[in-house]
């Protein structure tokens, strides 16, 4: 039998046995481990076959088509960064203790990377973790962390050793979340609601048995991470005119006695420059496709956040006086990473993130700079300095 | 039946076949070695202002000024695309020569009047897509009344500026007895303006009963006007493309060699934020350049819309481009002796011809703003609790 067949095999099987519309999803997705059809490049009773990545699409035609739940939609830390990184760091059984329930979503994971003073600078982040027998002392505080409320476990990034280079003292963890010492407060953005965490570690005692890597070599394992982050974000919509253009246009609809002259060509240029982006992405997929990426695909994150803000700012303009009232500033549904469906003007508060979140417009453009039109790196005060001699504040 | 599969292999927007690569190469080589800016520079200060052997060979031997045109018709039948691989690179090279009279304009007009227009016109144009003469189109931008009046086999007006104006034959749209119609006139009495661009010529025509041969009227010669006029775009665009690519390598190799405080300029982050934005800048400009030559090719999108969004983008984009080259060569960006004013003022030129970026984006109001309907979707809060949850 080959492998698409196995897959395919297996994939019916689960469907026959443990019918997503009638068990309950943990059972389902637990059965999807115990066939190999969780992750099909995984090994054999790790929740795979140990058959190419390409054939996911095969078993997730089946799952999917009778009514399973992508279960990266519950769990996408866990699902998108943590089972591979476990998977290829982990030491002993520690796959097989954890990802079982991680593939049912049993288990919910999140990602303690970012601190209140290591943002675009990952590397210099200072969460201490220091070695005590067998076991590891954590002390320090995450921020802007998504599901750390509902998390079970933690993928953390600390430093073992600040004698070292900046990134050659970062180990690599997995913290249990209910350990004695981690505490989780939501952080309430300038929109009211809060989607993220803050997470505060005091002692946290973690058994080294849960360390990810050789200790000192944390950079190298987050870049695992990073590198699935990045395969599993993209795909942005090929369909004309949605999106926060979108919006604009529904609202010009909308509100006829608001137009004038001016404010039509502003919309205008505005539609102009997101359909230019749009089938920028367009053309990006397409020689991702055809193997030869080029370069129009590294700026989408810098243009689509900072046409985002552009215009929200031409919807407020637009609404002129009615721009200033507000919905609800009451903190509600907290975790839920819904911010930018509220109201325009809430919408508008939510993009100011766009140009922060997930590499901030300032740095992409380094990396545009540097990476891809080969332009050569700025001088840096932290080169050749071990990480307890660097300026921080 | 082999032969017909791989004909009819449709076309993917945005991948380029092994045939369109090797044609760009080409191009390019010969421009290379033909068309430097040595020569540019003294074929814009002399008459008329091109070489007419490298106009023959290019559409001689290279065969490269009417690749659109279908084989009915004398052409080689290839696509639109191709022609805009060839166009960028001619805007890369500044190529001088009527480029956009003959091959962006009269060209597709007269492709678009078909089998029908007679021997003469299709004498004229194998002699265009040969390249042995040439010829430019003198027509108003989107739909307005012309200016020139005919009897029917004269024409009497005033062209005040008609881009590659000094051509052969000038196709001309003017109100004849019968209302509109397209004629074509050798004659004219045409001055010679002098322009911003000195790589792209324009002339001054007074028609003062200047003999003229009617090629269509009515519905025909609308059609075919607007049909060279959205071709003029597309091609207009990817010639935007070809010089703004130009201008960011330029930018960059300079960036790259350039020494201030004993670093290299495009080390601080000023300079190399500023090539972040010129490498976006091409990048709308190239997708929304080669999806108006594809959709126009294969029917894809409304062509006025992709034509439009393609005009507005280049026009503005090349011009930034420009403009920001300049600034990040500094005082050398400045001189004479460097090529960068050259490719400022041709995106100038380009920008102002076929309408304005401002006049294409309202043609884009028109036709995704105006006809807008609401679909709720977007919620506005009014200040009374709990009413802006989507």
């Amino acid at each position: 039998m080959d492998d698409s067949a196995r897959v395919e095999k297996a994939a019916r099987q689960v469907v026959e046995e443990h019918d997503p519309k009638k068990v309950p999803l943990r059972e389902f997705l637990g059965a999807c481990y115990d066939a190999g059809v969780a992750w099909v490049h995984f090994p054999e009773g790790l929740g795979g076959l140990g058959v190419s990545r390409g054939l996911q699409a095969v078993a997730d035609e089946i799952l999917q088509g009778a009514g399973g739940i992508n279960p990266f939609a519950i769990n996408p830390i866990g699902h998108g960064m943590a089972a591979p990184t476990v998977l290829e760091h982990g030491q002993g059984d520690l796959a097989a203790q954890l990802l079982r329930p991680l593939a049912s979503t049993e288990h919910i994971w999140c990602q303690l990377f970012s601190e209140p003073g290591a943002g675009s600078d990952l590397a210099g982040l200072a969460t201490s973790a220091v070695r005590d027998g067998d076991d590891w002392v954590v002390n320090g505080q995450k921020v802007w962390t998504s599901l750390a409320h509902r998390a079970r476990y933690a993928l953390l990034l600390a430093r073992s050793d600040p004698d070292a280079f900046k990134h050659k003292g970062l180990t690599y963890f997995v913290m249990d979340m209910q350990a004695e010492g981690v505490e989780t407060r939501p952080l309430r953005q300038m929109t009211g609601q809060a989607e993220f965490n803050e997470v505060y570690m005091s002692d946290v005692r973690i058994p080294d048995s849960h360390r990810l890597g050789a200790v000192g070599d944390g950079w190298r394992v987050a870049m695992t991470t990073l590198m699935n982050e990045r395969s599993s974000i993209g795909g942005t919509s090929s369909v004309r005119g949605v999106g926060a253009i979108g919006d604009a246009v529904d609202l010009w609809a909308a509100r006829p006695e608001l137009r004038t002259p001016v404010l039509r060509d502003k919309l205008a240029a505005l539609w102009t420059r997101a359909e230019a982006q749009r089938l920028t992405d367009q053309r990006a997929r397409r020689s991702a496709s055809t193997g030869s990426p080029g370069p129009e695909g590294s700026i989408a994150k810098v243009v689509s956040a900072e046409l985002n803000q552009a215009v929200y700012e031409f919807c407020m303009e637009f609404l002129g006086p009615e721009a200033t009232l507000y919905g609800d500033y009451t903190l509600r549904d907290i975790g839920r990473m819904e911010d930018y469906r509220g109201g325009i003007q809430q919408r508008f508060l939510r993009a100011r993130a766009n140009t922060i979140e997930g590499g901030t417009s300032e740095v992409l453009r380094n990396v545009i700079g540097e990476r891809v039109l080969g332009l050569p790196g700025d001088l840096r005060a932290d080169s050749g300095k071990p990480w307890k001699e660097i300026p921080r504040g | 039946m082999a032969d017909t599969a791989v004909e009819e292999a449709p076309s993917i927007e945005f991948v380029f076949t092994s045939e369109q690569k090797d044609l760009r190469k080409a191009v390019r080589e010969l421009l290379a070695a033909r068309s430097d800016e040595a020569t540019v520079r003294t074929l814009m200060e002399s008459d008329p202002g091109h070489d007419p052997q490298l106009w023959a060979r290019l559409g001689g031997e290279l065969g490269v000024l009417g690749l659109a045109v279908p084989e009915e018709l004398g052409g080689v039948g290839g696509t639109l695309v191709d022609q805009a691989v060839v166009a960028e690179e001619f805007g890369a090279a500044l190529l001088p020569g009527p480029v956009l009279g003959t091959v962006g304009l009269a060209i597709p007009a007269l492709v678009a009047l078909g089998s029908g227009a007679g021997p003469e016109t299709a004498a004229l144009l194998e002699a265009l897509v040969a390249g042995t003469r040439t010829a430019a189109l003198a027509v108003p931008d989107f739909g307005a009344a012309p200016s020139v009046t005919s009897t029917g086999d004269t024409l009497n007006g005033t062209l005040s500026q008609v881009v590659d104006g000094g051509a052969d034959v000038l196709i001309v749209a003017a109100t004849g007895p019968d209302g509109l119609g397209l004629y074509a006139t050798e004659g004219g009495e045409r001055s010679p303006l002098s322009t911003l661009d000195q790589t792209r010529r324009q002339a001054r025509v007074v028609l003062d009963g200047a003999p003229a041969r009617l090629l269509a009227a009515g519905d025909t010669a609308a059609s075919a006007i607007a049909h060279a006029l959205r071709v003029g775009g597309v091609l207009l665009a990817a010639e935007q493309v070809g010089g703004a690519q130009k201008l960011l390598d330029m930018t960059l190799a300079y960036a790259n060699t350039r020494l201030q405080f004993g670093r290299k300029i495009g080390s601080f982050q000023a300079v190399k934020h500023r090539l972040a934005d010129m490498l976006v800048l091409v990048e709308h400009a190239r997708s929304t350049a080669y999806h108006a030559a594809w959709a126009l090719q294969d029917g894809t999108d409304d062509p006025d819309l992709a034509v439009s969004v393609a005009q507005a983008t280049c026009s503005e984009n090349y011009q930034r481009v420009a403009a920001d080259t300049i600034q990040l060569h500094g005082g050398i960006g400045f001189t004479w002796e460097h090529a960068t004013h050259l490719y400022f003022k041709r995106a100038v030129t380009d920008a102002a011809l076929l309408g304005s970026a401002a006049a294409h984006r309202e043609r884009i109001a028109a036709l995704v703003l105006d006809p807008a309907e609401p679909t709720g979707r977007a919620t506005v809060a009014n200040g009374v609790h709990m009413t802006d949850q989507g």
